[in-house]
């Protein structure tokens, strides 16, 4: 029996030692970010600077592995210099491909370098097999990374209408899935992930104990208060919770993590080439825990694709290190359109 | 981290922290600087990040051990604080068993943080860099410790 073909696990890294933790424990390829506002996990100490990028370079390659570079903001008004320089540095550190949102970048990247390989951004916000057509026609990009607002019917159609490689998220913490397009953090502190590289910076969030409950603050805004035993979610507008008609509640969305474990077979069956895991903001324990989990499911389908079912382990191993402690299949499995 | 080793999540008794937080906590301060100040030679922690805590002080609390350890970092050294700061520009709160586990990376900070095993009081820009600083440090693996050289 054939071996079922199964998609690469691109995998976050924030800092050297989460990068090792990826190779080690079974990436296909890492994602990684300058320490800057070219990527859009701007967070003060995150990410690498000079001599740990090239490191992490040499201790993925060296292993077979892709090292893939996000430089996934837009660049802004008068700088836009620096994003082309960052394209510039990718190129010349000999990464296996970088993955750009802005339009300008694209371009600016296919005619600059034309051997290097482009990867349309989540944050670029192709939706449709159009308008990734659109980029591979433009600018040669070889993959798209679709938003995670799309069925997985939806994503099927996009693959079989391009010749553009997909890739899709697999685990991590859900925003509120508008990806590109998404101005809430901007209209709590006029900082969002498209301009500064970071959703709710920050500087702007406030944690406050009383006795009992714990409040989150965002630029004076309050997001969220918690019992002592309730569980927390990231400090953003999306993940609070308001009073809509006299009901206090999450309004938006739920903190919650993406999961695929119990859909893989079909992900794989649909020719996605790629699932990528979200959280260059977490640490090398996270890396480790979900790689290492992904990496075993994975395997287990491509040995065994027509009795493969999702260990229990795996669940627990990855529920235990979500947001808000639960997992969901998001929009791959919405019934509506 | 191997496997074969996890830290349990434990709870230690309360007669612990009755009898820790009478005890005097600035032995604990003054280890906990040393630690770091010699992390701080070998190079461990990052020149550009150690900067950017110029001027701070920190609270480091172990609910279950009533014990708690205060520093401040001042002209490129950590130094113990003998009077905990009312009101420090970081304070982190957790049980003995959470701190292990991030000591040796079995356990994830924001992992910790939506369960509410760990609270992060103060700056949170600060507190965000700290933890990113200590992600980023490539400890030396253990077998290489003199400790184990013979």
């Amino acid at each position: 029996m054939p071996r079922q073909k199964i998609p690469q696990l691109i995998c976050p890294a924030g800092s050297l030692p989460a990068l090792k933790a990826a190779v080690d424990h079974g990436a296909d390829a890492v994602y990684l970010g300058y320490r800057n506002d070219t990527n859009a996990r701007n967070f003060a100490g995150l990410n690498f600077d000079q001599k740990a990028m090239a490191e992490g370079i040499r201790y993925a390659q060296s292993q077979g592995r892709g090292v893939l570079m996000a430089i996934n903001t837009f660049a802004q008004p008068g700088r836009t210099a620096d994003w082309q320089h960052a394209v510039d540095g990718a190129a010349e550190l000999g990464v296996d491909a970088v993955i750009l949102a802005d339009v300008g970048l694209l371009d600016y990247a296919s005619r600059r370098h034309p051997d290097l390989r482009l990867h349309l951004s989540v944050q670029g916000s192709a939706t449709n097999y159009e308008a990734v057509n659109f980029a591979h026609r433009e600018f040669g990009i070889r993959r798209a990374v679709l938003p995670r607002v799309l069925t997985l019917a939806q994503v099927e159609t996009v693959i079989r209408h391009t010749p553009v490689e997909i890739e899709v998220f697999g685990f991590g913490s859900l925003c509120v899935m508008n990806e590109g397009r998404c101005w809430l953090s901007s209209y709590a502190t006029g900082e969002s992930p498209n301009t500064v590289g970071a959703c709710s910076p920050a500087k702007y969030v406030q944690w406050v104990r009383s006795p009992g409950q714990m409040t989150t603050r965002l630029n004076g805004i309050l997001i969220d208060s918690f019992g002592d035993d309730e569980p927390a979610g990231y400090p953003t507008l999306c993940k609070g919770r308001f009073e809509v008609d006299g009901e206090t509640y999450y309004a938006l969305e739920e903190p919650t993590s993406l999961n695929v474990l119990e859909i893989l077979p079909k992900i794989a069956n649909i020719g996605i080439a790629a699932i990528k895991v979200e959280g260059r903001q977490r640490s090398p324990a996270y890396v480790a825990q979900v790689t290492r989990t992904l990496r075993a499911a994975l395997d287990e389908l491509a040995r065994n694709a027509q009795h493969f079912h999702v260990k229990p382990a795996w669940q627990s191993e990855l529920a235990r290190v979500a947001e808000g402690s639960q997992v969901t299949l998001g929009a791959y499995n919405r019934p509506w359109r | 981290m191997s496997n074969s080793f996890s830290i349990p999540r434990f709870r230690l008794p309360t007669l612990v922290s009755a009898i820790g937080s009478h005890l005097p906590q600035w032995p604990h301060s003054l280890a906990l600087a040393a630690a770091l100040n010699a992390a701080a030679k070998l190079r461990l922690l990052p020149a550009d990040s150690l900067e950017l805590l110029e001027g701070r002080c920190f609270v480091i609390e172990v609910l279950d051990a009533g014990g708690q350890a205060s520093f401040s970092y001042r002209g490129g050294i950590f130094r113990p604080l003998f009077r905990v700061p009312e009101v420090p520009d970081l304070c982190f709160r957790a049980n003995l068993s959470a701190f292990l586990q991030l000591l040796v990376r079995q356990e994830d900070p924001d992992t910790l943080f939506f369960n509410r095993e760990l609270s992060i009081v103060g700056d949170t820009e600060l507190g965000l860099l700290v933890k990113n600083m200590l992600d980023a440090v490539e400890w030396p693996p253990l077998t290489k410790a003199p400790i184990f050289r013979h």
